[in-house]
């Protein structure tokens, strides 16, 4: 039985981060991916990570966008400490080999990013999510003495002892279907968001929210589960990420007339505000008749110097050619809003602690919260590696002196009963898991999205409901034990269907509107009775979520009208 | 534009009805591989991936695939299509379609396999522990500095890091380890996505021990002159990484460490080099003295090592006579090479000028699309680069789901030596 001092569940950004800090202060670390760890969704992070590294910045600029991004949810002692450690952050990269772009005098240099009131987005090209991934795992392999890896191994559960203190989790091999309890002193969630509850999504298959469902039915508290965002250019139908840089380079969007329409919306900051701003703006459009046939305004890069998109959009060039059939150096492109990122998550405290003794969480799965309503462009792989690091370094030294019992297998023994009660379904006794999938995805994204009201919500929480009974007999058809992607799917499904319900829950409670949650019943924002946390609690008695609040940390910025 | 998009967009209800044939194989089955088709109906410009999802909803969950973002950034979903190593999110299935059907009435399926080089774990997914992260092991894939990290950032010239960006864009997807003819040959020889990623250091002037490394790869039998030129990375990469290139650069950075490698691989370029630029042609005669024991003209004293290398290639000179490779015996007699007509030779000596004049280490992505914004020293910097990066194309990466109709580059006469 494996047996570690920290076991790192989810090998992305942030898992690779909190790994390699908790190596650092020499304990013994495992870390735990159901891909290969060069495969997870950070790669998909495009544009850049924001630091206030010029001389001419001040962590509390940075801060203060930030918080006014978060329309005033984000906790501010976290921004603070987020902000504050960015540009170290930034100089470790540099100096662990990350390329990042250089000005003239090669100097690091920056880029403009949306609702930032200075360029202090440092990048690689437009792949810097996958540059800075791939160094961290030059690392990890660098570090392999210290850090265990067990790629393709899929978290089914997490175990807690007597005293609900997270001892381990539950695994099953992917590649040979074994199951074993992997016994830790601490275990940090790192699993990111779980956009595949809707369809379309810019996420990849694998974001299915399995960290935030396992601390949920562990009973740690979720916060902020309404706020999902809506990124403003993303691929009609097939959900496919252009990049904020694209705007950040000083891309337009046009409606079907051609019109700059971000005027009216947002005159100072135009295509560059808040990414809840812009995407309301062009579902506005869409809905009143200004946007294309097929549902889409456009963007159009053309306006960018050829040189300059080769260079630092080459991603979207081929995207552009290879998704679209669309030269976005001579034509603009078709886009639309499309479920991004889950800003709430797992409840952490600043150092990634949960409410769970020995379980933390980082990155998309968590919420410290320092995105509140609305996550700033380049914010996402700060939080990643930020409070990545922070929570390797508070679980490594919680680890030090520490010494628990054995844990209970019993868990263990469950978990592998729940398997093998999905493989043993009839099939044909009920409906397809990938049915009940489509039609979750298809739900959330047309109820839970930019625009909402507590009619179309209420109804999206029936089906979800409905839904979970149903995936109670889903059926699947593969019953071996070697790469058995089809079980595993199953299990995502009922990890989905938590996040989903969660969602539905805040956002039916939330009776206003603020970041990304637009209620088309409550329009306003509403400080008085709504400048509070959503947490939600796992029942006893299955009766789905439990509602309480939480108060917002305000440490210098009180809430304004926020207008970019 | 609009028209086109939107005619897109109203396409995307024209589902078209395509068989997808897999080689599938279970593991626990205790049979061997055998292939299945499945017919599915969906949009020609989706993916391949759209339709092997298509199968595993519908029909089959059993069909194992990896794969992750459907965008080709993750490099899960490795195969072989149409005989093609490449992603399957990356090929439309329409293209794919027409690929597998250019020679006939289009009763063709589309095939799918799982990716060459590499053991089959079950269906399309293959194990790249031995093939390809053994290797990335192999090149120490991390940065080696000079200890003490400075206060603020190490200042590098902007290019540089433009440079080697184009080998950090590598996902790691297995596609040119897939298609390496080289590595069918030689399991051993550490690959082009090793040598890619081995570049990404070499070519970081942050990496201080740049010449340790290449001294390593040039003296391995399986390093950086196990290459065959033959393309077929370059073929099959879809994020335009170009491994050969990276290769080739790794060998014009070891040459101008002067490492003379035991493989005799830098000789034999070197010989290369400098026949043409004598002769104006190859003059194949003298190549394999050439490549043994440099200047060998006029003073016939080969080291012991290259009198071995030279008898040991006596086999590979009767094979290529018995097969017909070897047409006319004059070309084995040193000095029968026919010449030039009129002064080709000296043009031939202009171009090696101009050539070295203008040589740079410049990639796509430095220079960017070719045509724009014309000045007049760009130009000849673009034309170098058209010389060190020949297919570095983003089209080519399309071509590589084409049926396997376009004629493979054979191997070179190195893969004779």
């Amino acid at each position: 039985m494996p047996k570690h001092d920290v076991l790192v569940i989810g090998a992305g950004l942030a898992g690779q981060r909190a790994a390699l800090a908790a190596a650092e202060e020499g304990v013994s670390v495992a870390i735990v991916s159901k891909v290969h760890p060069v495969r997870s969704h950070s790669n998909a992070a495009q544009g850049g990570i924001n630091a206030a590294l010029n001389p001419d910045d001040s962590w509390e600029s940075h801060a203060f966008d930030t918080v006014k991004g978060s329309d005033y949810l984000g906790d501010q002692d976290a921004i603070e400490v987020m902000c504050r450690e960015a540009p170290e952050e930034i100089l470790h990269l540099e100096h662990l080999g990350v390329p990042f772009h250089r000005n003239e005098e090669g100097l690091l240099g920056t880029r403009a990013f949306g609702g930032a009131s200075q360029a202090r987005t440092y990048y690689v090209a437009d792949i810097t999510g996958q540059a800075i991934m791939h160094v961290l795992y030059e690392q990890l392999m660098k570090h392999s003495e210290q850090v265990d890896r067990y790629e393709e191994f899929f978290s089914t559960a997490l175990a807690l002892d007597d005293d609900g203190t997270c001892v381990g989790a539950v695994m099953r091999s992917i590649r040979d279907g074994s199951m074993e309890l992997f016994e830790a002193k601490n275990v940090i969630l790192a699993t990111g968001g779980n956009g595949q509850a809707w369809q379309p999504t810019t996420n990849a298959l694998i974001c299915t929210g399995d960290g935030v469902a396992m601390a949920y039915r562990a009973g740690a508290p979720l916060m902020d589960m309404e706020m999902i965002q809506y990124h403003p250019t993303t691929l009609a139908g097939k959900g496919f990420l252009i990049t904020e840089g694209a705007r950040g380079e000083g891309a337009h969007l046009l409606n079907a007339n051609g019109e700059r329409f971000m005027e009216r919306y947002a005159p100072n900051k135009m295509e560059l505000a808040s990414r809840d701003v812009v995407s309301r703006a062009e579902q506005t459009e869409i809905n009143e008749g200004r946007g294309f046939p097929d549902g889409t305004v456009a963007l159009d890069i053309t306006v960018v110097p050829k040189k300059r998109i080769h260079e630092a959009l080459r991603e979207i060039v081929l995207v552009g050619r290879d998704f679209a059939g669309v030269d976005i150096t001579s034509e603009p492109i078709h886009i639309k809003p499309g479920n991004h990122y889950t800003m709430g998550g797992v409840k952490t405290d600043i150092d990634g602690a949960t409410e769970i003794p020995g379980l933390y969480a980082a990155g998309e799965v968590a919420c410290v919260s320092v995105h509140g309503g609305n996550r700033l462009g380049a914010n996402s792989l700060l939080d990643t590696l930020i409070f990545g690091r922070r929570s390797g370094l508070h679980a490594a030294n919680r680890a030090k002196g520490l010494n628990p019992k054995p844990p209970s297998r019993a868990i263990l023994a469950d978990e592998e009963s729940t398997v093998a009660a999905i493989v043993s379904r009839e099939r044909g006794s009920g409906r397809r898991v990938s049915e009940i999938r489509k039609e979750l995805g298809e739900t959330m994204d047309r109820y839970v999205a930019v625009f909402r009201d507590a009619d179309g919500v209420q109804r999206a929480l029936e089906t979800v409901r409905r839904l979970k009974e149903e995936a109670r007999s889903a059926y699947v058809d593969d019953t071996s034990a070697i790469f058995n992607q089809d079980v595993l799917g199953a299990i995502e499904l009922g990890f989905m269907l938590d996040n989903a319900e969660c969602t539905c829950m805040g956002a039916l409670e939330r009776k206003e509107s603020r970041g990304a949650q637009f209620r088309t019943d409550h329009p306003e924002r509403n400080d008085e009775e709504w400048l509070k946390h959503i947490d939600l609690r796992t029942s006893t008695n299955g009766d789905g979520p439990q509602i309480s609040y939480s108060d917002v940390t305000i440490t210098q910025w009180q809430p304004m009208e926020r207008t970019y | 534009m609009a028209e086109a998009q939107q005619e897109a967009a109203q396409t995307e209800h024209d589902a078209k009805q395509y068989t997808l044939k897999v080689r599938r194989y279970k593991p626990e089955s205790g049979d061997g591989p055998y292939w299945e088709s499945f017919d599915v109906e969906l949009d020609p410009t989706l993916s391949v991936l759209d339709g092997l999802l298509q199968a595993k909803d519908r029909e089959d969950g059993s069909l194992a695939v990896r794969c992750s973002c459907r965008a080709a950034i993750c490099g899960s979903c490795g195969v072989k299509i149409n005989g093609k190593s490449t992603l399957a999110c990356l090929i439309q299935i329409g293209e794919a379609h027409e690929a597998a059907n250019r020679r006939n009435g289009g009763g063709e399926p589309i095939v799918v396999e799982p990716m060459g080089n590499m053991p089959v774990v079950k269906d399309l997914v293959t194990d790249m522990e031995s093939a390809h992260w053994e290797k990335i092991r192999r090149v120490t894939p991390w940065l080696l500095d000079d200890g003490d990290p400075p206060e603020r950032e190490r200042v590098v010239p902007p290019e540089s890091m433009v440079d080697i960006t184009q080998t950090i864009a590598c996902i790691q997807c297995g596609a040119c380890v897939s298609a390496c003819l080289s590595m069918e040959v030689d399991p051993d020889f550490i690959g082009p996505a090793a040598l890619a990623k081995a570049y990404r250091f070499v070519g970081d002037p942050r990496d201080v021990e740049t010449r340790e490394r290449l001294y390593d790869l040039a003296q391995d039998p399986h390093g950086i002159y196990d290459c065959t030129h033959c393309f077929s990375c370059i073929d099959a990469c879809p994020k335009g990484v170009a491994p050969m290139d990276q290769i080739m650069r790794l060998r014009r950075a070891a040459g101008n460490e002067e490492i003379d490698d035991k493989n005799n691989g830098h000789r034999h370029e070197a010989a290369f080099v400098n026949i043409i630029r004598k002769k104006g042609t190859l003059d194949e005669s003298l190549l394999l003295q050439e490549s043994y024991a440099q200047g060998v003209k006029g003073k016939l004293i080969p080291k012991p090592a290259a009198i071995k290398g030279l008898v040991g290639s006596i086999p590979t000179a009767v094979r290529g006579i018995r097969t017909g490779k070897m047409r006319s015996l004059r070309k084995l007699i040193p000095g029968m090479h026919h010449k030039l007509p009129g002064d080709g030779t000296e043009y031939v000596g202009r171009i090696y000028e101009h050539a070295e004049e203008h040589a740079t280490e410049l990639n796509l992505y430095i220079t960017g699309e070719e045509g724009e914004e014309p000045a007049p020293k760009e130009s000849d910097e673009r034309q170098a680069e058209a010389v060190t990066a020949p297919a570095a194309e983003p089209d080519e990466t399309v071509a590589s789901a084409d049926g396997g109709d376009a004629e493979q580059p054979g191997p070179d006469q190195e893969a004779q030596r």
